[in-house]
């Protein structure tokens, strides 16, 4: 159970860990050992949550940074908690789009950011 | 003498027109020494003195000023009153003549017979003639000097000349800028005030003076020569400010608006100074202050920013209290104390009482700091508070709150209890004792383990309220916590009904005595239900029954009076336990002997107590371990549990702390009956006497049997912890006995305690002939022992060298260099076994809980690791190098083991000479050092050297190599390791960053799941090296 990993990722816009938002609970983490799998959804706090990619994507590259290779990480907003759901869930599930991303020297510095204010 | 004042006339003559500095040293050499006196050295002046140029008159000054510095001490009064005369005179002149005047009439201030009214003309010129602000800073430290110097010697006549005095001083350092003069001007500021000086009308200048400077804002430049601290200019100005009340009027305005400052360092000097002040007020000087006051101390504890501020402001509200409770005495002054306590209450109780408790913590703190300060205060805030709380906590439903609610009470009761310890009123909380009492017992029956928990210690504050509580109330409060103790599961829970219990013991022995103990006796005693077909689970929870029963009996046992009756019953379950008559496992037997041992440690060290350990326990005990060897030599049958050695083990600590704590001559009455015991078989103190005659306890026993041998470890429990100033009997005896024991016996307890016994004993023996020559005859015996292949005896002899070894190490004995060099050549010993000898540093450089340690007054000097560490790190770099390839390891083991017991900033500084060796040690094969190498490296990581650096190559190499140890500490030890290493320098570190991300990766999927925990923390840390927003 992987929750530890993430618990402690700090939201964008607030000085709360995820956990302490509820953006992440236990009960949404899939963990498959087995067949190297790997599946969370997170709750944005609100339906127009604008950080929503951004919460996301620190979730992934957290998971990247902290999980063997081995493992597909699959990452999606809990269904019907957030606006635009789907463009969301598709931009995080698109390996170009993820690597792009984290190219962007901006977009880097935010998420190393959410990721190093608190160590677990 | 004519010839004398041409001696005068050239010296002055070379200081002034050959500016010969060193001249004015001979001259007041010249003074001293009788050759002309310092009227007529001015005579010599003359010329210079009037001379046009001001420069060659500042000179001439200069010389006599020098010279009066050196010898102000030998002047009469008439020549002082001319000088003094002189100089005033002087003081008129021209401005570059000012600096050496001044530096003159300082040092005639020095002078101790100062003619009468000549201080009061000396000041009047200097605050007449000059204006101090526009000296010179060392001129102006001179000015002040000369007020302090006078205030000292002239009191008398400065008061005389009343509010002048003050006036001249203000308009002096009026404007003054250097934080040196400035601690010089508030130590004059602070004796003005101190020592009663009349202020008169200049009150408010004074203060105006001084408080400009308030907060003090000062950083010292950094390498300060003068070293003058913001604390030290802190303290100087808040001794002035605070030290009169009549400048109360002034400064609590002052405060009130300081409060307001964004500065943290402002507020917090403005509470302190505030504490500060209010100890010399009375309530009519802050009376009309106290709205504004409140309001900015109830601001600084509701929005409190840091820890410092609310303490701080919390002291402030106590000591604000404490000065309106002084005065309570007089006329029409209650009214301020209930006034301000009427602010506090309106602005805080409530709080107390809102559905979702949000600042109860805030008010509840300051209430509690009101209450404390005096017991008017605390009854007057209790009566109005108390009520209300306990209602509240009847009401409310969730457990969180309650608990809240009750930790609240908690803080008032222990806040009272500071301002109580003097006075034996009765208690504030008379009025609610049946209540407190009701919610007490309720929360301890409440399934709650937080909840239960604050109610014990609840109860702790209660009844260490003299009076307070009745014994009824006690009794039933026993009730309560015995059967908490006997079903309540959860540890913390039993750890702190423990903990009450032992308060309450120690304030109501008689009342434990008669309610507890029965109970708990009768606990121990009964047999687990249905034996036959008794479940695991079951058998399990009547063990930690008894496990808790233990604990609470030792926790009890505080008073001697209750040590008689609870000592009796723990020995009665050993006794039963060794005869069987009640079944105990070995581990209760263990805990039994530990609950012992506690008692010896903290019970109070009285006649009574002592003979209650030295004449029953310790004799019963050698008495039971002696009947279950003997019957474990013949018998067949289930053994006692007593035969095992961990409760051989359990049992010394008891021995060992009650003689080294409990009254010096009945413990060596002790120690000379366990001598007699084991060598000449005299049993007559023991209380069973079935035993056979001529016990021969340390001769080597028929068939090599050691149930009988290792008993000697009880014998070093009593022998080795006896106070320096006791005597042992028969020491030789025993001395050559134990030796022969340890180096001819073959069972590992035995010649190990043995050999410690011997040891301990040898550590204190006094210096001298014959501890030489028992040392070199113990040493040459063991090193023959040693170098003879044939001997069977090896590891005996080694035991015993390395313990003598320590022996002489901790107490510096100079024999201990020929052992050290023994043990090194042991190193390459091969029939020791692997690492034997290496292994030995370590027991070396640690210390020792049973012998050797200053709780058994044994002779440790400080720092002896350190010492040991630099006499031989030569020799062991030495070894290494010349030790053939498959010895190595050896060296590395024991420099391992050697610098990991060494203090940390040793540690730091060896370092740099270690390195290599260390690296060398992380990729030798041995596990066990890669363990006590990575202990060594890693605090030294935090703070890395410069050749860690220059190393780091290496470092890193061997780091990644260590992740795929198959022992999983040592992986998780590299890999903190490598962690540490990401805050190393970035530009240095940074070329690494690919390389241990990659090796990262497969400890990420470790097996263990500490090792993965490690590597994800070690690998975020990588990844956030030199990454935009990381590091």
């Amino acid at each position: 159970l992987k929750l530890h990993l993430i618990r402690s990722i700090n939201d964008p816009e607030h000085p709360l860990s995820l956990e302490e938002l509820n953006v992440v609970e236990q009960v949404r983490v899939k963990v498959n050992d087995a067949e190297s799998t790997v599946g969370i959804e997170f709750t944005p706090t609100i339906p127009h949550c604008s950080m929503a990619t951004l919460i996301g994507l620190s979730i992934k590259v957290k998971l990247l940074r902290s999980l063997p290779d081995r493992f597909k990480i699959d990452v999606c907003i809990t269904p019907g908690t957030h606006a635009s759901e789907e463009a969301v869930n598709k931009q995080l599930a698109d390996k170009e789009r993820v690597a792009a991303a984290l190219e962007n020297a901006s977009l880097l510095e935010v998420v190393n950011q959410c990721l190093s204010t608190r160590s677990i | 003498m004519a010839a004398d004042s041409t001696l005068a006339l050239s010296l002055v003559e070379e200081f002034v027109s050959g500016l010969q500095d060193s001249k004015a040293k001979d001259a007041a050499k010249g003074v001293k020494d009788g050759k002309f006196t310092v009227l007529q050295l001015v005579e010599a002046l003359g010329s210079s003195l009037t001379s046009s140029q001001p420069p060659t008159r500042a000179r001439g000054v200069l010389l006599l000023s020098e010279v009066l510095q050196e010898c102000y001490r030998e002047l009469t009064e008439r020549e002082v009153e001319v000088l003094i005369a002189f100089y005033e005179n002087r003081l008129k002149d021209h401005y570059v003549v000012t600096p050496p005047v001044l530096k003159g009439l300082k040092e005639l201030t020095k002078c101790t017979n100062l003619p009468p009214g000549s201080a009061v003309s000396m000041l009047r010129s200097v605050f007449q003639d000059i204006h101090v602000q526009s000296l010179m800073l060392s001129e102006r430290a001179c000015v002040y000097s000369m007020l302090i110097n006078i205030m000292e010697t002239r009191e008398a006549e400065l008061k005389g000349l009343g509010a002048d005095f003050v006036f001249g001083f203000v308009q002096s350092m009026d404007g003054e800028r250097d934080p040196r003069n400035l601690l010089l001007a508030f130590q004059i500021a602070k004796n003005l005030i101190h020592r009663g000086y009349e202020l008169g009308k200049f009150t408010e200048e004074l203060f105006e003076v001084t408080s400009c400077y308030f907060p003090i804002d000062f950083s010292p430049p950094p390498n300060d020569p003068h070293g003058i601290t913001r604390e030290e200019l802190v303290q100087a100005l808040r001794a002035v400010l605070t030290g009169t009340p009549n400048f109360a009027e002034f400064l609590l305005p002052l405060l009130i608006e300081k409060l307001d400052s964004d500065v943290q360092s402002a507020k917090l000097d403005s509470l302190q100074t505030l504490a500060a002040c209010v100890s010399q007020y009375e309530h009519k000087h802050v009376a009309e202050f106290l709205q504004g006051l409140w309001t900015a101390v109830r601001r600084e504890v509701f929005q409190t920013s840091s820890e410092r501020i609310e303490s701080a402001g919390l002291a402030a509200l106590t000591a604000l209290t404490s000065c309106l409770s002084r005065s309570v005495l007089s006329s029409d002054s209650e009214d301020s104390l209930s006034t301000f306590l009427d602010f506090i209450l309106t602005d805080c109780k409530h709080h107390l009482c809102e559905p979702d408790l949000k600042l109860v913590w805030p008010s509840a703190k300051l209430l509690q700091a009101a209450c404390s300060a005096s017991t008017s205060a605390s009854h007057i805030i209790t009566a109005a508070v108390m009520p209300s709380l306990l209602e509240q906590y009847n009401n409310r439903a969730q457990c969180s709150h309650r608990r809240t609610l009750l930790e609240v009470v908690q803080r008032f009761i222990h806040s009272v209890k500071n301002c109580q310890s003097s006075d034996n009123d009765e208690s504030v909380f008379l009025a609610f004792r049946e209540s407190l009492c009701g919610v007490v017992f309720s929360a301890l029956s409440e399934n709650n383990s937080s909840l239960q928990i604050t109610a014990t210690s609840v109860l702790t504050s209660l009844a260490q309220q003299a009076g307070l509580l009745l014994e009824s109330d006690i009794e039933l409060a026993l009730d309560h916590l015995t059967r908490l103790l006997l079903i309540e599961e959860d540890d913390r829970v039993s750890l702190a009904v423990v903990e009450c219990a032992g308060a309450l013991a120690q304030l109501h022995p008689a009342l434990v005595i008669s309610k507890l103990i029965p109970r708990l006796k009768n606990e121990m005693y009964t047999e687990p239900m249905n034996q036959d077909q008794g479940e695991a689970s079951e058998l399990h929870s009547h063990h930690a029954v008894r496990q808790r029963c233990l604990s609470a009996l030792a926790a009890v046992s505080i008073q001697p009076s209750v040590v008689q009756e609870s000592t009796p019953v723990l020995l009665e379950v050993l006794r039963s336990a060794h005869t069987g008559d009640v079944s105990f496992s070995v581990d209760e037997v263990v805990l039994t002997c530990r609950s012992l041992q506690r008692i010896a440690e903290q019970v109070q060290d009285t006649e009574e107590a002592g003979r209650c350990f030295h004449n029953i326990i310790i004799p019963h005990l050698l008495s039971l371990a002696l009947q279950a060897a003997l019957q474990g030599e013949g018998s067949s049958g289930t053994p006692s549990p007593l035969v095992e050695e961990v409760v051989l083990s359990a049992m010394v600590p008891v021995i060992s702390t009650s003689c080294s704590r409990l009254q010096p001559t009945l413990a060596g009455q002790t120690a000379s009956r366990a001598v007699s015991l084991f060598l000449d078989g005299d049993v007559s103190f023991l209380p069973d006497n079935s035993f056979p005659s001529h016990m021969q306890l340390l001769k080597k026993q028929e068939g090599d049997s050691w149930s009988l041998s290792r008993l000697v470890c009880l014998l070093m429990g009593s022998v080795c912890s006896l106070p320096r100033s006791v005597e042992v009997p028969q020491i030789d005896k025993l001395l050559s006995a134990l030796e022969e024991m340890s180096c001819t016996c073959s069972h590992p307890l035995s010649y190990t305690s043995a050999a410690k016994c011997f040891a301990g004993l040898v550590n204190k023996k006094p210096q001298g002939d014959s501890l030489d020559s028992l040392i070199q005859r113990t040493v040459k015996r063991v090193c023959s022992e040693l170098d003879s292949p044939s001997s069977s005896v090896h590891t005996q002899a080694f035991t015993l060298m390395i313990w003598v070894s320590k022996a002489l190490l901790l107490r510096y004995h100079p024999l201990f260099t020929t052992l050290t060099d023994k043990l090194f050549s042991l190193l390459d010993d091969a029939r020791l076994g692997p690492m034997a000898a290496a292994d030995g540093f370590s027991l070396l450089m640690s210390d020792s809980t049973d012998v050797l340690n200053r709780a058994c007054h044994a002779d440790v000097r400080i720092m002896y690791r350190q010492r040991f560490f630099s006499e031989n790190k030569a020799k062991l770099v030495q070894g290494f190098n010349a030790a053939p390839q498959e010895k190595k390891p050896n060296y590395l083991k024991a420099l391992s083991n050697i610098v990991n017991k060494l203090p940390k900033q040793v540690q730091v500084t060896e370092l740099p000479a270690l390195l290599s060796l260390l690296l060398e040690a992380l990729s030798c094969p041995d596990q066990d050092i890669h363990l006590t190498t990575l202990s060594c490296l890693e605090p030294v990581l935090v703070n890395p050297p410069q050749v860690l650096i220059q190393q780091l190559e290496a470092l890193v190499n061997r780091l990644l190599a260590l992740l795929c140890s198959p022992a999983m500490s040592v992986r998780i030890a590299s890999l903190s390791c490598i962690s540490a290493l990401s805050y190393f320098p970035v530009h240095e570190v940074l070329p690494f960053r690919a390389r241990v991300l990659r090796a990262l990766a497969k400890p990420l999927d470790d097996k263990k799941r500490l090792v993965r925990r490690e590597a994800v923390q070690a690998r975020a840390q990588w990844f956030l090296l030199g990454s935009p927003g990381g590091r």
